[in-house]
Order: structure tokens, then C-alpha cells, then sequence
């Protein structure tokens, strides 16, 4: 599907008067193919869509989306609300399985493995990725256990080690300063702003190859933002982080690539700088500079 | 146009809208269902703490000469005959059932002559025959007078009464637990016997040394018998020297001796502290006691014990299995037909009259599974039924049962109420699903699952009607837990407050001395079940602080 055309293919009718009616195009349930920069191929990629289609019961969801995310590099998706961005990302490990009513077309692969080939051990696939939830989910334990869980589950029994995961995820998702002195309370104690980044916490403890963020910062003050910011920057290199975001300027100073979406179609993909400066289609740019809709 | 249209007027809201009228419905009709609860906990907490309360003892004399002495239990008016008005009657407890043939009598208010308090009236509380009610008019020591006004004789029965109380708890202990060890030393000896002869035949070697033993054994019993028939009766003659003698109001005098005599008061005598005193050795005798008189006087102990151990067995059976059920219907499953089916079988479950249960425990347990460990385990005890009949596992595991649906709903809310976000979050950090269920669902949905369970439990120790068939007896001889091996016996029939209610209002041959009871036993099971729902809103709380929100 990653036709690399210099000019859009669209195959429409009736023909389009004007370019922005490409959106149009995309809700009335016309065939499209994504505008892919070439910069994007030349990476090295630990994530490969290809060509994925998923439906919610009769409702599809993702159309044909096909993308390779490039390895140590971090990776946003941007789109008005209801593209399925949070639908992709939880297509990545799998999360999406637990609902009866899903059903998906086309793979993924990590690492070149396919991800939704039978007889895929979904639990080792996950522990291989880690995840931030749209909205904080800890769980019903002390602060200490919930950032701790993933090492726990994988059978680590060793007090130090699971006190050097606690502290250093913590401090990294720029928490430890605030609960240091309640790790034994429980985490439904915390602020909703302070459960997210406990998540992104238990997130990052078991060292992840693969990181998934589902709008980490929407219900986090400036402050804790520009921190999770830097925590990005820091993993950048070593971890492929994908991460949904609405914030234009957040998308533009954390992500080296971006992927514009709309109604579960990819429509644009390529490096962030390219991106937010010259897009190749009007309709990026106008959803960028807020012209859009 | 001009601005100066005026805006719609609209009417004024409606009351409906406003549901005023909502607001007194609904309101009355919690009001009433308030003021009905309230009601019935009202009656039976009055009626039930007054029962035992040592109230004034009344003599009246009687137009036509007679004197009647006793307590009033209640008072009625009755429609007229002579055409003057409504005439009150009272109903008093004269016992001395031995000498009149009756427990209560009425009296109407118009044949009295004269009503009196008499300061020596005295209440006894006898092991047989129901209360008594006399002055006392001498104290007996072997037949002859010792005292004979009754301040003396009151002060002797005092000195007296501790030691007769020893000497009887002796011949209890005697008669009970020493006489049934030689019971049962016999008793297995024989059914040594009887499972030789069952394993290798009539006349074996094996059969006839077994014999051989028996008999060595019963010898050596019934000499032991002998013995203790001996102290027993040196206690019964040492006993009998005392007697309180005591005139009635009807002139007659009768003779008790000590050892029939429970507990004796004055209460016309007695200031309030006393009759506290009173009034809480009664209670202590009724929390601890056995029953007696056909178990219209006494302790309901047995009762409570019975009530509880049943309960607690009912619990660790339906517990584990309501729970892995509807843990199985809730994460494991998938929802389909099949999963609906069982569900609405599980809800129908819960409708089915108990009395169902206990025929299907009868039927099933008793006769099945009871008959099928008695031709294993008992054949030696055969014809007489072991587990094939009525008993507290049977009781347990029927009611158990019956409380399945109750368990496996509560359960299956609480789990249906873990967010569905904590498994997401628990799969996405790599965890498997029974380390989800485990480490997440379950400690989540504790709080809901324990309250089911003690929901459960109130359910099951209020219930009767089924264990009618399956094991709740009107008198137990033993406690299904004692000192002999192998100390729990839960293939023994036991007592239940349930039950003796229904025995105490219904089956009581001194149906108005039982009726007072009925209402101190129902407050004694209401109590009961209240403190269970109290635990079980403590711990939810509790626990819902802990793991729901709010610290450690
Ligand atoms: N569990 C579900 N069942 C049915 N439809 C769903 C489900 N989850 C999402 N959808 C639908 O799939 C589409 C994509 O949803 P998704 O949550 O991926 O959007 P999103 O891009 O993450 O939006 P937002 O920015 O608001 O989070 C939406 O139209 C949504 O209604
Ligand atoms: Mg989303």
C-alpha cells in the first residue's frame, strides 16, 4: 500500500474541484492510499502495519493501514478524535483480542515476527511492549506493587532488584519525589495526573523494547508534561515509542516521525520536521494549523 | 416588526413536572416499609427481652372462697354477659401443675375479692413438673423440720442450695460422660464383633477371639456400671435429705426437694438490683443452658451452638465452589446462549421454595450418599443408619446449596464491577489471565464477594423448612461437637433456633409458657443474623477502603 507517488492517487468520482476534498472523499468510503515520505522506508523498522483492517463488529475501524515504525525512533500519531489511533496502538499488543467483537484483517510484524500469526505466544508479545492507557489505570495495589507488577509477574522475587525498578521508574516518570514517603498507600489515592505517570511508570519497569502512549500528557499540568517530555527524549534511541498525542507542539518538539490519520485511513506519514514545515497534502497541513474542520 | 414583542408566556411549571407528588410517593412508601420493620423489630425485642424478667407474683381471692396465686402473663377484655361494660380478665401463671393439672388460669376481674402481694410468695424453677408457686413454710433436712417460718427456711435453703447444686453437676458428669465411655467401650467391642464376622465369617478364629473380647469387655462394663450406679445414688440419697416445703395459695403444702429446684426467688421480696441479678441468671441459663420442660423452659444453647456450627459448615462448602462458578461465568466463559442459559438457571435456582432443597437433601444426601457410606464405611452398625440419615453435614451441604445462587451472583456482580481498564492494564504488562484474575479481579471484587457470602450465611441460618428433613431435631441428646474422638460428628442431628421456634409456637404442650419463649429465641436468631450483616458491612468497608480507594 505504500505507494510512494509524488502526487496523491485518488480515485474518485466525481472528480475532485478543489484538493481539501480528499476528507470528504475518505467519509463518503472512497479508496485512498496514504502519501508516505520516502525518509520513512530508508529507517530501520522494528514495527511493520501491513496492510491492517479492523472492525468493531460490522463497524471497520482501520482501513488498510500501512506503516513501518522506525526502531529508536519515537513515532506520533496525530488526528481528529475517533481516526482509530487508539484502536492501532492497541492493536500492537494485542489488547484489542479481549473483545469478542473484533476482527482483524492484515498483520503486523516485530522484528519481522508476525504479530497475529496463530500460534503467537500473546503473552511474551506483550511483555516485550509496554503501555499507557488513554485514561490511568492502576491498579488496586500500594504505589510500590503497581509500578513492581510487571517484574512480579515474571517472577522476580528479589527485594533490591524490585526496589531498584521502583525507584528508578518512578523517578524517571518524574513521580518519585511526590510519593517517596507513601509507596504503601494505595495507588487509587493518587491524583489522576499522578496515576498517569504511576502508569507510565509500570510502563517503562520491565524495560520494553516497544513503548505505546495513548495521550500520556492529556491530564497532566505543564510542569509534569515537559518532564514526560524529557523522559521521552531520554528513551529516545533506545526504545521505538508510539505515541498519540492532540498537542500539535508536543507532536512537533517529541517525535522524529508523524502520522497524520482521519476516519481510520492513514493520510499522511513521514518525519515530523517535514511534516509540520511542508506537508504534502493541504489537508495535513490545515488539521495542523488548526484550519481544519 | 417591533422589538417590543413580548416573549412567550409560558405557564407556570407543572406540578408533575416539578414531582412534588414523586417525592410523597416514594417517600411514603419507604415511610411504611420503615414503620412495618420497625414494628415487627419492636414487638419481638420487647416481647423477647420481658420474657425472662422476674415480674410480680399476685394472689387474688375469689368470690366463690378459692385463692389464685402466680405471675399475670396478659390481660384481655372480653364483651360483657351481665350488660355492664367490658370486663377485663387476666391469664396467671399458677403452675403447680402436679396439684391443679394446669399451668395458667384465667380470672376475670369481677370475681375478685380481694388482690394481694404477699412478700413471701415464691418462684420455683423446677427441673420437672414447670414452675411453682407456694410460700415456704419449713425447711426438711431428712424428713423433719429444721426451720419452720419462712424466713428460716428461705435463709437454710440458701446455705444448703450450693452444695446440692454440686452433688448434681456430678451425677450430670457421672451419668454422661463417664457412663458413656463405657458405653461406648462396649459398643465397639461389638461392632468388632459384628464386622468379624462380616470380614471372615461366623465361628472364624478372628470372630470367635473378637467375641471372646466382647465379652471380657462387657463384663468388665457392667461391673463398671455397677459402680458408678453406686456413687450416683449415694449423691441422689445425700441430695434428697433436703426439701423446702412450701404452702400454695389453695392451702395445700407440697414438699420439693432441692434437687428438683432450678432456681428459687421471691421476686415481691427482691429490689431492682436483685431482680437484675435474676434476671440475668436467666439469661446466662438461656444463652448456656440445654433445654428442658419440652423445651419451654431452660438454655437454648444446643440450639445456638447448632445454628452457628451448620452455618460455618455451610459457608467453607458453598464459598469455594459459588466463587470458582462464577469465576468460570464471568472471565472464562464467553458469552453466548449457553452462558445466558446458565445464568437464568442459577437466578431460577434462587426461587425454588426451600422446602424443594430439603427434600432433594433427604433424597439425595441422606439416603443416596448417606446409604451408600453407611454399606461402605458402617456396614457393622447396620440396620442403624450412620450417615444415612438426617445430620448436620447433610443440613450444611443442602443449605448449602441453597445458597449457591446467592453466592455466585453477588460474586459475579462484584467481578462484572472490576473495571474492565485493570485487565487491559494487567494483559498489557505481559500478565497471564489467572495472574490477572488473581493479582487483580479478585482483590478488586473481595469486598462484593464477602458480602455475598455473608448475605449467604444470614439466608442459610434463617432457614427451616428444609432442615425439617435433613437433620434439625426438637431435642438433640448430644452436641455434634464433644470430647470423643473423633470430636466433630457431623453425621449427628443437632438443634436449630429456626426450628425450635417453629417447635416452640406450634408443637409445645404448655403452648402460654412456650409463646413467651417463641419471642426471646426469635430475638436471639435476629440478633444472630444481624451480627453477621453488621460484619459484613464492617468488612466491606473495610476492605473497600483498602482496595477501592482511599490508604492502607
Ligand atoms: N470497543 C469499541 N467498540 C466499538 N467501537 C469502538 C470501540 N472502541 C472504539 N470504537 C470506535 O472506533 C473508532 C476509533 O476509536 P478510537 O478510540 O481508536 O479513536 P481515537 O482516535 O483514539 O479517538 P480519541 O482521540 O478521541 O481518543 C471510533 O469511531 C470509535 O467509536
Ligand atoms: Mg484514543
Amino acid at each position: 500500500m505504500n505507494t510512494l507517488t509524488a502526487t496523491d492517487t485518488l480515485t474518485l468520482e466525481p472528480p475532485a474541484p478543489a484538493g481539501d476534498d480528499r476528507l470528504a472523499a475518505i467519509a463518503r468510503g472512497g479508496q485512498f492510499d496514504a502519501v508516505v515520505h520516502p525518509a520513512v522506508d530508508r529507517e530501520d523498522a522494528t514495527l511493520e502495519v501491513r496492510d491492517f483492517c479492523l472492525w468493531y463488529g460490522p463497524k471497520k475501524a482501520l482501513h488498510h493501514i500501512g506503516m513501518r515504525i522506525p526502531r529508536g525512533k519515537v513515532t506520533a500519531l496525530i488526528g481528529p478524535s475517533g481516526c482509530g489511533k487508539s484502536t492501532l496502538l492497541r492493536s500492537v499488543n494485542r489488547i484489542n483480542d479481549l473483545l469478542d467483537t473484533v476482527r482483524i484483517e492484515g498483520d503486523m510484524l516485530l522484528n519481522g515476527d508476525s504479530i497475529y500469526a496463530p500460534g503467537v505466544d500473546v503473552i511474551e508479545l506483550r511483555k516485550r511492549m509496554g503501555m499507557v492507557f488513554q485514561k490511568p489505570n492502576p491498579f488496586p495495589m500500594s504505589v510500590y506493587e503497581n509500578v513492581v507488577y510487571p517484574r512480579r509477574i515474571d517472577g522476580e522475587r528479589s527485594r533490591a532488584a524490585l526496589a531498584e525498578v521502583c525507584e528508578r521508574s518512578l523517578r524517571r516518570a518524574a513521580l518519585w519525589d511526590e510519593v517517596k514517603d507513601r509507596l504503601q498507600e494505595s495507588a487509587m489515592s493518587l491524583s489522576g495526573g499522578q496515576q498517569q505517570r504511576l502508569c507510565i511508570a509500570r510502563a517503562i519497569a520491565a524495560e520494553p523494547e516497544v513503548l505505546l502512549m495513548d495521550e500520556p500528557c492529556s491530564a497532566l499540568d505543564p510542569i509534569a508534561t515537559n518532564k514526560i517530555e524529557n523522559l521521552i527524549d531520554e528513551l529516545r534511541g533506545r526504545y521505538t515509542i508510539l505515541i498519540v498525542t492532540h498537542n500539535m507542539q508536543q507532536a512537533s518538539r517529541t517525535s522524529d516521525y508523524t502520522a497524520f490519520m482521519y476516519l481510520g485511513h492513514l493520510v499522511e506519514y513521514g518525519p515530523t520536521a517535514d511534516l509540520f514545515r511542508k506537508p504534502r497534502l493541504r489537508e495535513t497541513e490545515d488539521y495542523i494549523t488548526g484550519r481544519f474542520g | 416588526m417591533s422589538g417590543g414583542r413580548a416573549a412567550p408566556r409560558r405557564e407556570r411549571t407543572a406540578l408533575f413536572a416539578q414531582g412534588e407528588p414523586m417525592i410523597w410517593l416514594t417517600g411514603g412508601g419507604l415511610a411504611l416499609a420503615l414503620a412495618m420493620i420497625a414494628g415487627l423489630l419492636a414487638l419481638v425485642v420487647v416481647q423477647g427481652s420481658v420474657t425472662l424478667w422476674p415480674g410480680p407474683v399476685t394472689r387474688v381471692e375469689l368470690n366463690d372462697g378459692r385463692a389464685v396465686m402466680g405471675e399475670v402473663a396478659r390481660s384481655e377484655s372480653v364483651g360483657a354477659t351481665g350488660g355492664d361494660g367490658p370486663v377485663r380478665r387476666r391469664l396467671f401463671r399458677t403452675g403447680n401443675f402436679e396439684l391443679t393439672g394446669e399451668h395458667f388460669q384465667w380470672v376475670a376481674d369481677s370475681d375478685i375479692r380481694a388482690e394481694s402481694r404477699p412478700e413471701w410468695a415464691l418462684v420455683v424453677e423446677r427441673t420437672a413438673w414447670g414452675r411453682f408457686y407456694g410460700a415456704p413454710q419449713a425447711f426438711l433436712l431428712d424428713g423433719r423440720a429444721a426451720a419452720s417460718d419462712p424466713a428460716s427456711a428461705w435463709a437454710m435453703y440458701e446455705q444448703h442450695r450450693l452444695a446440692v447444686q454440686r452433688r448434681l453437676r456430678e451425677r450430670q458428669r457421672l451419668e454422661s460422660r463417664d457412663i458413656g465411655r463405657v458405653n461406648r467401650r462396649i459398643e465397639s467391642a461389638r461392632l468388632a464383633v459384628k464386622s468379624a464376622e462380616l470380614r471372615h465369617g461366623m465361628g472364624s478364629v478372628p470372630h470367635r477371639e473378637a467375641v471372646a473380647r466382647f465379652e471380657a469387655v462387657e463384663r468388665q462394663g457392667l461391673a463398671e456400671h455397677a459402680r458408678l450406679r453406686g456413687r450416683i445414688e449415694a449423691l441422689n440419697r445425700e441430695n434428697a435429705r433436703f426439701q423446702l416445703a412450701l404452702a400454695t395459695a389453695d392451702g395445700w403444702e407440697q414438699a420439693i426437694p432441692l434437687a428438683d429446684i432450678v432456681r428459687a426467688c421471691a421476686p415481691n421480696r427482691l429490689g431492682l438490683a436483685a431482680k437484675w441479678a435474676v434476671y440475668g441468671s436467666r439469661w446466662l441459663e438461656f444463652l448456656s443452658g440445654a433445654p428442658r420442660e419440652a423445651n419451654s423452659e431452660g438454655g437454648v444453647f444446643p440450639a445456638l451452638f447448632g445454628t452457628a456450627l451448620m452455618t460455618v459448615v455451610m459457608s467453607v462448602a458453598v464459598v469455594p465452589f459459588g466463587v470458582m462458578a462464577a469465576l468460570y461465568l464471568r472471565e472464562y466463559a464467553k458469552a453466548g446462549p449457553l452462558v445466558s442459559l446458565v445464568r437464568i438457571a442459577i437466578n431460577n435456582l434462587a426461587g425454588v421454595p426451600s422446602i424443594v432443597f430439603g427434600v432433594f437433601g433427604l433424597g439425595f444426601f441422606c439416603y443416596i450418599v448417606g446409604g451408600w457410606l453407611d454399606r461402605s464405611f458402617f456396614a457393622a452398625n447396620l440396620p442403624n443408619p450412620t450417615f444415612g440419615k438426617g445430620g448436620l453435614l447433610w443440613s450444611a451441604l443442602t443449605l448449602a446449596l441453597l445458597t449457591l445462587p446467592v453466592v455466585i451472583v453477588a460474586t459475579e456482580e462484584s467481578l462484572a464491577a472490576v473495571p474492565n481498564s485493570m485487565r487491559e492494564g494487567s494483559y498489557a504488562c505481559g500478565a497471564g489471565k489467572w495472574q490477572t484474575i488473581r493479582r487483580i479481579v479478585l482483590p478488586r471484587a473481595l469486598p462484593g464477594i464477602l458480602t455475598g457470602t455473608i448475605l449467604a450465611m444470614a439466608r442459610g441460618a434463617g432457614e427451616v423448612a428444609p432442615l425439617m428433613l435433613v437433620g434439625a431435631v426438637k431435642l438433640a441428646p448430644e452436641l455434634p461437637v464433644d470430647a470423643v474422638a473423633p470430636f466433630l460428628h457431623p453425621e449427628r442431628s443437632f438443634m436449630h433456633l429456626g426450628f425450635h421456634i417453629f417447635d416452640l409456637g406450634f408443637q409445645s404442650p404448655n403452648s402460654e409458657a412456650a409463646r413467651p419463649m417463641v419471642f426471646t429465641v426469635t430475638l436471639l436468631l435476629i440478633a444472630l443474623i444481624f451480627l453477621l450483616n453488621l460484619v459484613a458491612v464492617l468488612l466491606r468497608a473495610r476492605l473497600k477502603k483498602k482496595f477501592v480507594t482511599g490508604a492502607f
